[in-house]
């Protein structure tokens, strides 16, 4: 398919504005462009059939089957896009006063006392754009806790699991602390001698995520959260995978002081284009002094903006956060009411059928119960047919399946990581069991047809090396071509 | 593309898929057949800088494939005297000759005992195997 700029014919236009004979402004010499802008011009039809054929060969969530492992990408209610979209949210001006904005403050106000509630923790921030940018506000506020303390030079390791995400560490390494990685055991918990071994009173805190990235709730969470607490370190829950536990276990109940929430994967955004997100941070009492400012507060009847926060990190986002992001969660959440546990009971209820569905034809790494999310390996097909999972990932598409997430988690061989969801009806979940067994009937009768994989879909097998060494993100035109501008 | 599957027995290795080749005080380091068979065609060699201390079970560098990043972790400790650039400028060499071409550091030996808790090839090969 033709880039927008190569079906681009100089002189089109999709409208054009008259001429009012008004004078051009002056613009300083310094201020000019020397050339115009290079934008393709197109009559309007021509510009719809091009954006139409884009989203033609785009897959989401509204397509199909969508089991991208440690991602959560449920369906997004429409009611959210209707109450994001009504005027008095959709048209408010980021600088309105707070007299102005009551409804939106209260809002925000709501979302913040039904998360604290969620997280079981007092205070929470809504700030944060990301679940990224919540792992470093939360470290922020670690920091800021233990320099109130005079343990700010002391403190300078934070404990992760090797089994973490890739943004725990870099996390981290960006808050200027020092990283240490604690092993798992063989049924996929946290190793508590390894931990006894590393905490001291050295440590900041543990960054964690509970279930784990291999779908598994840790058992010896309570004996983690004193191992810490017991040196005077703080523990933080990464909410990645917050929607195997809401309204069944809450972090701050197993030990945990700081949280945060992903509001695009647990509480239902599109999100799969890298935004928009929402990562708001929980935490207890003693550490709310430092959350970010401004802070939504209720005084009788009326809510505002409080920035008289002396012992504040300060602003971790523009104005008051990502406010269309908080709107769609609190319909979503709404919408459930108080029955919000059936979402996280029927999440894991359908990752433990596709377990069990599907744990004969590959390996499982830990042969227990799941939460929303488990991980397949694809070890034996490699040894024996030199299937790996990207191939196995490959293949799904042919069938109509997104790819799950696949080499993660590291400790793992081959993994693929397989996350249904609760937004999935059990049809659904059949029938990609059948195509899952089918693909690994495959592997041992046909192998070729899964390396060459993908066979119906627009573009084919893709070369990811050559992606990675000779990234070419910028359009190269052929010559300065003038515009009829 | 990498060849079949070898590992050299003139050479120690460390459970974390890492050999060593010792001549005299110094060593040459660098990632066995099965490192670089599970991290697929790699795009990426972070190395060291010449003067560092390489640190026995500690990283050293990191390489990195289309499918994960992951540290070179150093089987003996010693001051880093040379670089292999072909490494660094064609990561595939490592893929293609990992104990050959694809080498990674040199070496100048600070601690010769700790060789002495490297694995031969026999117990390698076990490590190996089990995964």
């Amino acid at each position: 398919m033709d880039l927008i700029y190569e079906k681009s014919q100089a002189g089109r236009r999709a409208g054009r504005v008259p001429d009012y004979g008004l004078p051009v402004p002056e613009v300083p010499a310094s201020l000019a462009r020397k050339d115009p802008p290079r934008l393709p011009e197109l009559a309007e039809n021509e510009i719809v059939r091009h954006f139409t054929n884009l989203a033609d060969r785009n897959f989401g969530v509204d397509t199909g089957f969508y089991p991208l492992g440690s991602c959560t990408m449920k369906y997004n209610p429409r009611v959210n896009e209707i109450a994001a979209r009504m005027p008095g949210f959709a048209q408010l001006h980021p600088h309105q006063d707070d007299d102005g904005a009551q409804g939106a403050l209260e809002l925000m106000w709501e979302l913040q006392e039904i998360l604290a509630e969620v997280a079981g923790l007092p205070a929470v921030t809504l700030q944060p754009a990301a679940g990224s940018q919540g792992e470093l506000t939360g470290l922020m506020l670690m920091r800021a806790y233990f320099e109130d303390r005079g343990e700010g030079e002391q403190r300078d390791t934070v404990i992760t699991a090797d089994t973490a995400h890739g943004t725990n560490p870099a996390s981290v390494t960006m808050a200027g602390y020092k990283l240490e990685k604690v092993a798992t055991t063989e049924r996929g918990n946290l190793d508590l001698d390894d931990l006894r071994a590393k905490v001291n009173e050295r440590t900041a805190g543990l960054m964690l995520t509970n279930p784990s990235t291999l779908g598994l709730f840790d058992e010896g969470i309570s004996e983690v959260a004193e191992i810490f607490h017991d040196k005077g370190a703080l523990l933080y829950y990464d909410g990645a995978n917050l929607n195997a536990v809401v309204g069944r276990s809450r972090p701050g109940d197993m030990g945990f002081d700081i949280v945060h929430y992903n509001l695009h994967k647990t509480f239902s955004q599109p999100h799969g284009g890298g935004g928009p997100g929402g990562g708001p941070v929980a935490v207890r009492e003693d550490l709310e002094p430092f959350l970010p400012s401004p802070q939504v507060v209720k005084e009788g009847d009326a809510f505002r903006l409080d920035r008289d926060r002396p012992k504040s990190i300060g602003r971790v986002r523009g104005f008051a956060g990502p406010f269309g992001v908080f709107v769609r969660s609190y319909a979503y959440m709404r919408a459930y009411g108080t029955d919000l546990q059936a979402m996280s009971e029927t999440a894991v209820l359908n990752a433990n059928y596709l377990l069990a569905e599907l744990k004969d034809d590959y390996e499982v790494a830990y042969d227990r119960l799941c939460m929303h999310e488990f991980v397949l390996s694809a070890r034996a097909l490699k040894k024996e047919y030199g299937i790996t999972a990207l191939d196995i990932a490959k293949r799904l598409m042919d069938y109509g399946v997104h790819p799950p997430t696949i080499y993660f988690p590291l400790v793992i061989p081959e993994a693929l990581m397989i996350e249904p969801t609760e937004t999935e009806p059990k049809e659904r979940l059949d029938a990609f069991i059948a195509v899952m067994k089918t693909i690994a009937r495959e592997a041992a009768e046909s192998p070729e047809l899964l390396k060459g994989a993908p066979h119906s879909r627009p573009v084919r097998r893709l070369d990811e090396v050559k992606a990675a060494k000779e990234p070419i993100v910028k359009h190269a035109f052929a010559e300065r071509v003038p515009t009829g501008a | 593309m990498a060849g079949a599957e070898s590992y050299p027995d003139d050479l120690k290795y460390h459970p974390e898929h890492d050999w060593a080749r010792i001549e005299g005080d110094e060593a040459v380091l660098g990632i066995t057949w099965w490192a670089q068979d599970a991290l697929g065609e790699l795009v990426h060699f972070e190395a060291p800088a010449v003067g560092d201390m390489a640190v026995k079970d500690e990283a050293y560098g990191e390489v990195e494939s289309i499918k994960a990043v992951s540290e070179v972790i150093s089987p003996l400790s010693g001051e880093i005297i040379a670089v292999n650039h072909k490494a660094v400028d064609e990561p595939e060499s490592i893929n293609e000759e990992p104990y050959g071409e694809g080498w990674l550091i040199r070496i100048r030996i600070s601690d010769p005992s700790e060789a002495g808790d490297l694995l031969d090839v026999e117990g390698y090969r076990a490590v190996v195997a089990e995964q």
